[in-house]
């Protein structure tokens, strides 16, 4: 068939003149792929570039180490001063308790559809939960606002249900999504002979997950989590719905909080572009920049070394 | 019809205490609307080996997986019939699972160490039934080890990961890691069907000193195989539209050198299958 079709124009064609079009033809597919390659690194650069180039100034304004650890950030005041610590801990906390929610309860479930489920319940359940990581964060904040942030507020007995707590369950709502679909892949890939070898050897269902599914997919189940984290880190909307919104270092979980990427968001429309605040602002993204950087490195680290303790 | 084969003489071995250890009685087995044993009734004696032999897709692996309830893992598997060991009929439902597997082992085709270190890949079955001690824990390994005759290759290595062993190390590690948790029945599904020749010796060697202590049963496609470690032997087959059709058992001298159904003979000279 294929032999049919090529032969009239091959018989056309020079065996010279095929020989160099086809040549030409890789060429441009090989400089189309690099191009694509290097823009995503040439993209990557610029951003790193704007960032130090519209956020370093600020440090000669305020030093870094005030900046990082001031507890004052009053943009407008006269003179400003700028201190991300407000920011720096909530972030931190929002993004830690929402971990430490969504994990378990995303390990679990995916433990749940991958080993306990019967195929049919897996197969509904999981374009379910997938379809979950597609809702619009703005509507996650309008949930929260309406729903948890009331029930919160009650729960606790607070002034406001508008606060860390309330911004970090619906994070974790958030991240669960993504938790839950590449964890389950992963332990579904745990090769079936060892699930096998452990109910041989008389272990309970619970034993087999825990100790033998949830080891062997480790390194996808930490990737899950990494993806989990960065969501939580990065996410801006919701926060900023739900969060509170007070400029103050926050004591506990339960008082109204700005994150990072909310008070980029909130202070950069009103910023002076070039100003003091406008540079802040970007010494902020700066900074949260570095954080995911390093969750990145440091998982990448994590996953190494689990996978030269289960290596092949 | 003069059959060629290497069978031991098997009068010499010794006929010890042969109690039943398993007895199956009407067993059928389907998967789904599939049948794959047909009426099978049979008792295993106990401190021998028993082979099942015949052609794929017979329900060889299928009949030693009633043995260890292995077919329950398999969505619309069902039982019918009887099966007990030591008189506890094992598809009761008020049957521990986990207790029946931790006293009927079993070994695997393809070598299926965890990904962990060799120590580890033994003291998971212990592990799972409760031994917290590490030194209790050590000597259960390294005793375990021994049985399998692999403690001399690999007692400087018990860190490494139990992957990184050869394939005949390996099937002799799931022999280890089955042997610790003491089972009285220890299953093999073509334990050496993976292995090379002397891999292939060795674990038979295992076997046959083994089997003082144990109950073994072995699927094999290999019949020198069959002829060369069993004391026992059952034939099954497939007939075209029925397959798990226990054909003839018996001591595996007799069934080798003798066969009363014309079929077995047909198969072990290798006019089919």
């Amino acid at each position: 068939m294929t032999q049919k079709n090529t032969a009239p124009t091959a018989a056309g064609v020079s065996s010279r003149g095929l020989k160099r079009r086809l040549r030409l033809g890789e060429r441009v597919i090989e400089g189309w792929i690099l191009l694509a390659g290097l823009l995503a690194i040439v993209v990557l650069l610029g951003i790193i570039f704007i960032l130090l180039k519209e956020g370093l100034p600020i440090f000669t304004h305020t030093p870094p180490w005030e900046f990082l650890f001031g507890t004052k950030w009053y943009p407008v005041s006269d003179p400003p001063t700028f201190g991300i610590a407000p920011f720096f801990v909530s972030t931190l906390m929002i993004t830690l308790i929402s971990t430490a929610i969504a994990v378990p309860i995303g390990v679990a479930c995916a433990a749940y559809l991958a080993e306990v489920a019967p195929a049919k319940v897996r197969e509904t359940v999981k374009p379910i939960i997938e379809i979950l990581a597609g809702i619009p964060s703005v509507m996650m904040g309008f949930i929260g606002l309406a729903l948890l942030s009331p029930f919160v507020q009650s729960l606790f007995n607070l002034p406001t249900g508008l606060c860390g707590l309330t911004a970090a369950i619906m994070l974790s709502m958030m991240s669960l999504p993504i938790i839950v679909s590449v964890s389950e892949d992963a332990m579904q890939a745990v090769p079936h002979e060892f699930k096998e070898a452990s109910y041989a050897l008389g272990a309970t269902k619970w034993e087999t997950i825990w100790h033998v599914c949830i080891p062997a997919a480790l390194s996808g189940i930490a990737a899950a989590i990494m993806l989990g984290v960065g969501r939580a880190i990065g996410e801006t909307m919701t926060v900023l719905m739900v969060a509170g919104g007070a400029l103050a270092v926050p004591a506990s979980p339960t008082d109204p909080m700005t994150t990072m990427t909310a008070a980029i968001a909130s202070g950069i429309g009103n910023a002076v572009r070039g100003g003091p605040q406008y540079q802040a602002l970007f010494a902020v993204g700066l900074i949260l920049f570095i954080l995911t950087l390093a969750v990145n490195i440091i998982a990448e680290r994590v996953l190494e070394r689990q996978k030269r303790k289960f290596a092949r | 019809m003069e059959i060629n084969l290497n069978v031991p003489d098997i009068s010499t071995r010794p006929v010890k205490k042969c109690a039943t250890k398993l007895k199956v009685e009407n067993v059928n087995l389907y998967y789904g609307s599939f049948q794959a044993l047909r009426n099978i009734t049979l008792d295993i004696p106990s401190c021998s080996i028993t082979a099942i032999i015949g052609p794929s897709g017979c329900g060889k692996s299928s009949m030693l997986r009633l043995f260890n309830r292995m077919n329950d893992l398999i969505p619309g598997a069902r039982a019918e019939g009887n099966i007990e060991l030591d008189g506890i009929p094992i598809y009761n439902s008020k049957i521990d699972v986990a207790e029946l597997r931790k006293r009927v082992g079993m070994v695997f085709q393809k070598p299926n160490p965890f990904p962990m270190s060799v120590f580890e890949n033994v003291a998971f079955g212990p592990k799972r039934h409760g031994v917290k001690n590490r030194s209790e824990l050590a000597e259960i390994v390294e005793k375990s080890l021994h049985q399998a005759a692999l403690w001399d290759e690999v007692k400087d290595k018990l860190g490494q990961s139990g992957l990184a062993l050869s394939g005949g190390q390996q099937q002799r590690l799931c022999i280890a890691r089955v042997l610790a948790v003491e089972p009285e029945v220890i299953l093999m599904d073509e334990p050496c069907s993976a292995l090379d020749p002397v891999a292939t010796l060795k674990i038979e060697d295992l076997m046959r000193s083994l089997a003082t202590d144990y109950t073994i049963i072995i699927v094999t496609h290999n019949m020198q195989q069959a002829a060369r470690v069993s004391d026992t032997a059952a034939f099954m087959m497939m007939e075209p539209d029925r397959a798990g059709v226990l054909v003839e058992y018996g001591p595996t001298a007799q069934l080798f050198t003798n066969p009363k159904d014309k079929r077995t003979e047909d198969y072990i000279t290798g006019r089919f299958g």
